[in-house]
């Protein structure tokens, strides 16, 4: 079985992952935050752990500025809701992912002025349109790092450094490159990073967070939600520090230890090498698609930096058929149709027919792509 | 020997948590107890130390600006 759909969920995970989760069920179980006694405070420390290793990983200061969600979309509406007023301006690209779009258009109706900045058909984008789209009530500006349609990666080093310079603040949705490309929330200028766990942190699904950079006053962002969180038991008002304000109710500690395993996984063998590993597989993959005829390829030039994702169609034939035919007959599985991004398809020409992807992990090697490449290259003869 | 230690209050168990990490860390010798009943009504957690490390202690809390809400001799 070959699986290239990572940029979904990766799998498989690290064996430490389930391990941890499993960990946690019998021999930890408690609440973290809630009680003194020591299995409470186990679960603590492990939630405590996650956190640390995140901060690690993304060169946060204060792991305490990182929030845990259920996953990215719920950190991006926490982000984009907790932030936006109506008669604010918020600035996005062609490129961004429904859990992006959806919460703007619904933000739109109650009075934000959504900007959306067109990013080239091959998925570039230019930092000076942005510049150009900034009012005097211009409050965000929010880019989706790597691109889950066809890879590309958008520039948001010097779209943070415009954004730094008229005071705006700049909201990055890393769901495709937390783990397998380098970031760091200063140097890349982010004031929130939002990141989920299930993808290449390697972690379990219902788990991600929000990382709430220095920039951010805790008073104008408001929680989603509110509750119990262990702490100022004797108020009825919500606490206003971090991280309580904004996790509220009992979290996914099961999740969670296992997704510090996962960011542990990714810190021992260095962002760089996996990156590197990635980058061997995709342009191998890249271009054996190209020396097939019937193929025809979406996004810019893979000597560029991309992530492993790479969206393509064959010659009269439906996506939906490929990704059938590649299941059944070839053992591959992998995503077709609009991957929640209509507006990615409309930049690079492909609404609404959509697409094949194909999306990579460290645990993919290069015999897969070759193999993979022999089934297109016969589902594309196949009449 | 009770007389030895004290205990940092915070506001939240994770900052708590936090400072036993940092403490840690700096090889203190420290523990977290349950908050000592006559001093917080609060069911949370609070950080042990032993008193002459006090200094050390609350360089680690300026440090990494954790805020606390007392130190209490016990």
């Amino acid at each position: 079985m070959i699986y290239f759909d990572n940029a979904a969920t990766s799998y498989p995970k690290p064996k430490e992952v389930g391990q941890a989760m499993m960990y946690f069920l019998e021999k930890v179980g408690a609440t973290p935050g809630r009680s003194g006694h020591r299995l409470s405070i186990e679960a603590g420390r492990i939630l405590y752990q996650a956190r640390e290793s995140l901060a690690e990983l993304f060169n946060v200061d204060d792991p305490l500025r990182i929030i845990f969600t259920l996953n990215v979309t719920e950190a991006l509406n926490l982000a984009l809701k907790g932030l936006l007023r109506p008669g604010d301006q918020v600035i996005t690209s062609s490129m961004e992912h429904n859990s992006v779009m959806r919460p703007l258009r619904e933000l739109e109706k109650k009075g934000v002025e959504v900007k959306v900045v067109s990013c080239s058909p091959k998925g570039f984008l230019e930092p000076q349109d942005i510049e150009k789209s900034i009012r005097k009530n211009t409050r965000l500006i929010v880019l989706n790092h790597g691109s889950n349609v066809i890879g590309t990666l958008l520039p948001i080093i010097e779209v943070g450094k415009i954004a730094r310079k008229y005071n705006i603040l700049f909201l990055v949705d890393t769901a495709q490159t937390a783990g397998c490309y380098s970031l760091d929330i200063r140097k890349d200028n982010i004031d929130l990073l939002a990141f989920t766990g299930h993808k290449a942190l390697y972690g379990p699904p219902g788990t991600g967070g929000l990382i709430i950079g220095e920039r951010v006053d805790t008073k104008k962002l408001t929680p989603l939600k509110e509750g119990g969180t262990g702490s100022h038991s004797e108020f009825e008002e919500q606490p206003d520090f971090l991280p309580d304000i904004y996790e509220s109710g009992t979290p996914n500690i099961v999740g969670l230890n296992g997704l510090k395993e996962g960011v542990r996984f990714v810190l021992a063998e260095g962002v760089d090498k996996i990156h590197q590993h990635e980058k061997n597989l995709i342009i191998r993959l890249i271009e054996r698609l190209k020396e097939i005829p019937e193929v025809t390829l979406y996004g810019g030039d893979y000597r560029k930096e991309q992530v492993a994702v790479v969206s393509f169609n064959l010659k009269d034939k439906w996506p939906s058929e490929v990704g059938m035919r590649l299941d059944e007959e070839y053992d591959i599985m992998c995503r077709v149709g609009l991957h929640c991004s209509p507006a990615t398809h409309k930049t690079i020409g492909t609404f609404p027919r959509g697409t094949v992807r194909f999306s990579m992990s460290w645990f993919n090697t290069l015999k897969e792509v070759d193999q993979a490449i022999m089934a297109i290259r016969e589902i594309a003869k196949s009449v | 020997m009770k007389d030895n230690y004290s205990v940092v209050i915070f506001y939240s168990t994770s900052a708590a948590i936090r400072a036993e990490s940092l403490a840690q860390k700096a090889n203190l010798k420290i523990k977290l107890i349950p908050i000592p009943r006559h001093l917080s009504s609060d069911c949370g957690i609070c950080l042990q130390f032993n008193n002459e490390d006090k200094q050390s202690i609350k360089e680690i809390l300026k440090k990494n600006k954790i805020e606390y809400e007392n130190i209490y001799k016990i």
